[in-house]
């Protein structure tokens, strides 16, 4: 027993592909049998994704989820920035550039009203916890933009240890509701078309969010909606510890 | 072959990633700006080139086309690896600014996609095609 575990673990990767590929049976049998195919396998692939990632962080307490488990170790591979992004990339295939153009406005446009509102939000909830200080108030509100946002801000500023993890833990938040919660909203916001994702791709920034969540929607809006985001934590990164910082500096009379 | 399709989606990727990491470099930020937005492009229009001047045979497409269906199950994995337990211990500030962000960027979609005029549905996807 000890040894086919053993190999395994050596073969991490290799083993992600069949615990991946059953999860993916799994959904799709779920989403017909249960929903009679209304929630989409994609959607309820992801869903059991995360339960499997809360998991396994509850088990081991560490903060790659099921990955952190020695004989899921693969997953961390088959999940991780690298493949996310080369299969990301590869969705571009047959895009039609007159699309983007065509939604060129938009999509800056969403990119700046994605990131300022998400931190006037997040500033907005940290006063009213008491966070008054501008560098608390900044740093939250880039948590509540994305769990990269954040931190940077946070580090940049100066911010303390226990607010720097507050805006992980917003922007956690939103990248894990943002992939559940696309398909069920993807409806009443009209998100149908290529202009639209990109639209939502630059609000909402998050781009393991907007990659799981337009998964789960429709993946020929993938690419138009990572196109966007992918721009979004680093223009974050931009404008949160400048422009917003000082204009917070200046509301709160710092 | 194959490995000239994914070679060159490879190529596109590392060319928008170092672009990204410039452009971050560039503005002072330290963090990677549309690395993977740039490789897109890049990628849409090499293919493009490509297709044009007769360098795209099947065999080579399939090569990206692998990768695009790998995409899902890739994204489940790293559904699989998100610290889900510290996105819900973070107590009620977290929870609202996070929430809240989601709200109402979600809410201003139809108003930003609108600009310019709304654009029809995609036609319905096939079962299965996924």
């Amino acid at each position: 027993m000890e040894e086919i575990v053993g190999l395994i673990e050596k073969n991490g990767l290799v083993f992600a592909f069949v615990v991946v590929g059953v999860v993916m049976w799994v959904s799709y049998q779920l989403s017909d049998r249960l929903s009679a195919g209304r929630v989409h396998g994609s959607a309820v692939a992801i869903i059991l994704g995360l339960v499997l990632a809360w998991i396994g962080g509850r088990v081991t307490g560490g903060s790659s989820g099921l990955a952190d488990m020695p004989l899921f170790a693969g997953i961390g591979i088959m999940g991780g920035s690298m493949l996310r992004d080369l299969a990301i990339v590869s969705t571009a295939y047959g895009v039609d550039m007159r699309e983007i153009r065509k939604a060129g406005t938009a999509g800056v446009l969403s990119l700046i009203m994605g990131i300022v509102l998400s931190f006037v939000v997040g500033a907005v909830v940290a006063a009213s916890f008491g966070y008054t200080d501008a560098v608390s108030m900044a740093t939250i509100g880039g948590g509540a933009a994305t769990y990269i946002v954040g931190p940077v801000t946070g580090t940049a500023l100066g911010a303390s240890s226990d607010v720097i993890a507050l805006s992980v833990a917003a922007g956690l938040l939103k990248a894990v509701l943002v992939m559940i919660g696309t398909p069920f909203v993807a409806p009443v916001i009209g998100l149908n078309n290529p202009k639209s994702a990109m639209a939502y791709g630059g609000l909402m920034g998050t781009t393991s969010g907007v990659a799981g969540g337009l998964a789960a929607t429709d993946k020929r809006l993938v690419p138009y909606g990572a196109m966007t985001a992918t721009f979004y934590t680093g223009l974050g990164c931009l404008m949160g510890p400048s422009v917003i910082y000082l204009v917070l500096l200046q509301l709160t009379g710092g | 072959m194959i490995i000239y399709g994914v070679a060159a989606l490879a190529a596109c990727h590392l060319a928008g990633v170092i672009l990204g990491d410039l452009l971050g470099a560039v503005l002072g930020v330290q963090s990677n700006v549309g690395g993977v937005g740039f490789a897109m492009l890049i990628l849409v229009v090499l293919t493009d080139w490509m297709r044009r001047t007769g360098r795209l045979p099947k065999l080579t497409e399939q090569g990206v086309l692998f990768w695009s269906a790998m995409y899902i199950p890739i994204v489940v994995a790293m559904a699989a690896k998100q610290n889900v337990v510290a996105a819900l211990a973070g107590g009620p500030v977290a929870i609202i600014a996070g929430v809240g962000a989601t709200v109402v960027c979600v809410a201003m979609v139809p108003v930003i996609a609108g600009i310019g005029g709304r654009e029809a549905p995609l036609p319905p996807l096939m079962p299965q095609e996924a």
